[in-house]
């Protein structure tokens, strides 16, 4: 099958800036796939988007909408795509309705054709109350759903997303998810950027994770977290039996085969995802929180963890089990620093 | 949703829709149009004919020479701000123009839009200064074999004050609008030949000089040679050819600049 999207060794230089924005970035989504660009602010996600959407022209390299080079072609591109832009880029000399319908206009919809069309959307989207008012009295989240109603009046094959849900309640942010995987269920092509590691885990088919321009990872969100080896977590918490040691314990889990290492933690002892771990506490009767470093899936080791531990006449009172995140892999993989 | 309709897409199409866009939009905000165009004509013949002539110091001769000035001054800056300050704010602020950009038609005709649409609210504005002015003034100067001229030197004027509002719209960062008013827009007004015939700046050759360098010289004396052909006027075959001279490096200048802003 062709692909839907296609972005090949692109490279945006931006006049009288020494980096390259995107820097050899290559990808393609599947047609019905909904691609994420996940990265740090500034990594050159939204540029890609804006090469793709014929808004920004490539120093070298292609892309591809829909087969059609948008470089080659931008008015053909142009009816094959839309985009819903990171902030509002309403008409506001217009009513919400106007701005669906001379939208359609722009794609040469009859004046017959764009009514219709628009008073549906505007219902569908639950705007059709408010949709002769000013769009500037509309909120952030209605503006969204405006947004998202308008890029569907020309039927596009490819929807671009730009970092669709930031600054949304979470009400608007569920709606836009739920929104995107109907766009997806008939038909529609997707690629989304985002920062925000649970939308891409939650909307998106595939990841892509970018940074300085180049492209760092690209898999399933789940073949992206599995192949952090060693980083799934196994946390129980016990009451050690009076005759043993926490050190005793601990050295009898390492010998657990897939342990890699196993050390004691406070109670509330900080997660996996970035907070470092609490200053062991392994004097005192008292419960204790053991961290057991897995590699792979953490799950199933869980049976001989048990079994070590009855054995030695500890009482099991909790257990945690921490998968990596898509977090874990993006600061894995594009590092700490701010920028 | 279901697609049983199915649009007819054409550059030609999507540009007849943007454009319609903007007289639907002027259309809707009638009102502030007329203000914007005629309350600054209005009060500079009411001042300069009706008020310096009650006191003797112009005569009615002037307010008749005044009056074309007025009619090319309305149409140099109504074309000039259709096009330059909404530009500056939907390109930085509200970037409305970006649902335009994204139309299916190429991205220079959504400019030549803007100046379509610089020419017909100019030209608007400028037939309506005629009985306007004659209500400030009390009568108006009419010369009905000059019409074609007046048309032809409008329909140039407002294309050349459109393509400077691209331009200016597409160069001038809008943090610097204000600044615009006062180093741009204000010299262009006082050194067009609007409240004075350029013949008659002999005396004054310095500054004959510099307004010959003023475009806005080259309409407003077209539209004097139209309307009061006995006061003495450049020839209209050289206003017409600096009207497109001017035209044509305006919105070379202006096309680019909004290429450069619409495609980075």
């Amino acid at each position: 099958m062709k692909p839907e999207v296609e972005v090949r060794d692109l490279v945006k230089r931006y006049p009288k800036r020494d980096v390259n924005a995107v820097d050899g970035l290559s990808f393609t989504v599947a047609p019905g796939e909904i691609f994420g660009l996940l990265g740090p602010n500034g990594a050159g996600k939204s540029t890609t988007i804006g090469v793709l959407t014929t808004r920004v022209k490539a120093t070298s390299g292609s892309a591809r909408v829909a087969s059609i080079d948008v470089a080659g072609d931008p008015v053909a591109a142009r009816r094959m795509l839309a985009v819903v832009p990171q902030g509002s880029n309403l008409d506001r000399s217009l009513t919400p309705r106007q701005n669906l319908t001379f939208h359609a206009a722009y794609h040469g919809y009859d004046p017959e054709d764009r009514n219709s069309r628009a008073a549906k959307l505007l219902e569908e989207f639950g705007l059709d109350s408010q949709a002769d008012v000013k769009v500037d009295w509309y909120s952030g989240g209605m503006a969204q759903r405006l947004m998202i109603a308008r890029s569907m009046m020309h039927s596009p094959r490819v929807l671009f997303l730009d970092e669709p849900t930031s600054g949304l309640d979470p009400q608007s942010r569920l709606f836009m998810w739920e929104r995107v995987h109907q766009l997806r269920a008939e038909g529609v092509t997707v690629v989304l950027t985002t920062h925000d590691m649970d939308e891409a885990a939650e909307m998106s088919d595939r990841v892509g994770i970018v940074d300085h321009g180049r492209l760092l990872a690209i898999d399933t969100p789940t073949a992206l977290t599995s192949a952090l080896q060693g980083q799934s977590v196994l946390e129980v918490t016990i009451s050690r039996a009076e005759a043993d040691t926490t050190d005793g314990v601990i050295a009898a889990l390492v010998a657990i085969a897939g342990i890699e290492r196993a050390e004691a933690v406070a109670n509330d002892g900080g997660s996996l995802n970035g907070v470092p771990p609490m200053p062991p506490v392994t004097d005192g009767p008292g419960p204790v929180t053991l961290r057991l470093y897995v590699e792979g899936r953490a799950a199933g080791l869980l049976g001989a963890a048990v079994s070590v531990l009855t054995g030695r006449g500890a009482e099991l009172s909790n257990v945690h089990i921490g998968e990596p995140s898509l977090e874990d892999v993006f600061i894995d993989l594009t590092g700490r620093s701010l920028r | 949703m279901t697609t049983t309709e199915l649009p007819h897409p054409s550059a030609w199409r999507a540009f007849r829709a943007i454009l319609w866009r903007d007289l639907f939009v002027t259309g809707k905000e009638f009102w502030v149009f007329l203000v914007q165009a005629a309350l600054q004509p209005i009060f500079m013949l009411f001042i300069f004919a009706r008020v310096l002539g009650a006191g003797g110091y112009v005569t009615e001769e002037y307010a008749h020479l005044l009056l074309p000035g007025i009619v090319a001054l309305t149409a140099f800056l109504t074309a000039l701000q259709a096009v330059a300050f909404p530009l500056i704010m939907e390109f930085s602020f509200t970037k409305e123009i970006e649902d335009r950009l994204l139309a299916p038609l190429p991205t220079v005709m959504v400019a030549f839009e803007k100046l379509v649409l610089a020419i017909t609210r100019a030209m608007v504005a400028a037939v309506l200064m005629f009985p306007i002015g004659s209500l400030v003034l009390g009568s108006a100067p009419w010369n009905p074999s000059g019409i074609w001229l007046l048309v032809g030197a409008l329909f140039l004027g407002t294309w050349m004050s459109g393509a400077i509002g691209l331009t200016l719209g597409t160069l001038v960062p809008p943090n610097r609008i204000s600044i615009m008013f006062a180093v741009i827009l204000t010299p262009l007004m006082f050194t067009g030949a609007v409240q004075y015939p350029w013949m008659s700046l002999e005396s004054l050759r310095w500054f004959q000089v510099v307004t010959a360098f003023n475009p806005l010289t080259y309409l407003s004396e077209a539209v004097r040679a139209a309307v009061v052909p006995e006061v003495p006027h450049i020839a209209p075959w050289i206003c017409l050819l600096g009207l497109v001279v001017g035209g044509t490096i305006f919105t070379i200048i202006g096309v680019r600049g909004f290429m450069k802003r619409a495609i980075s």
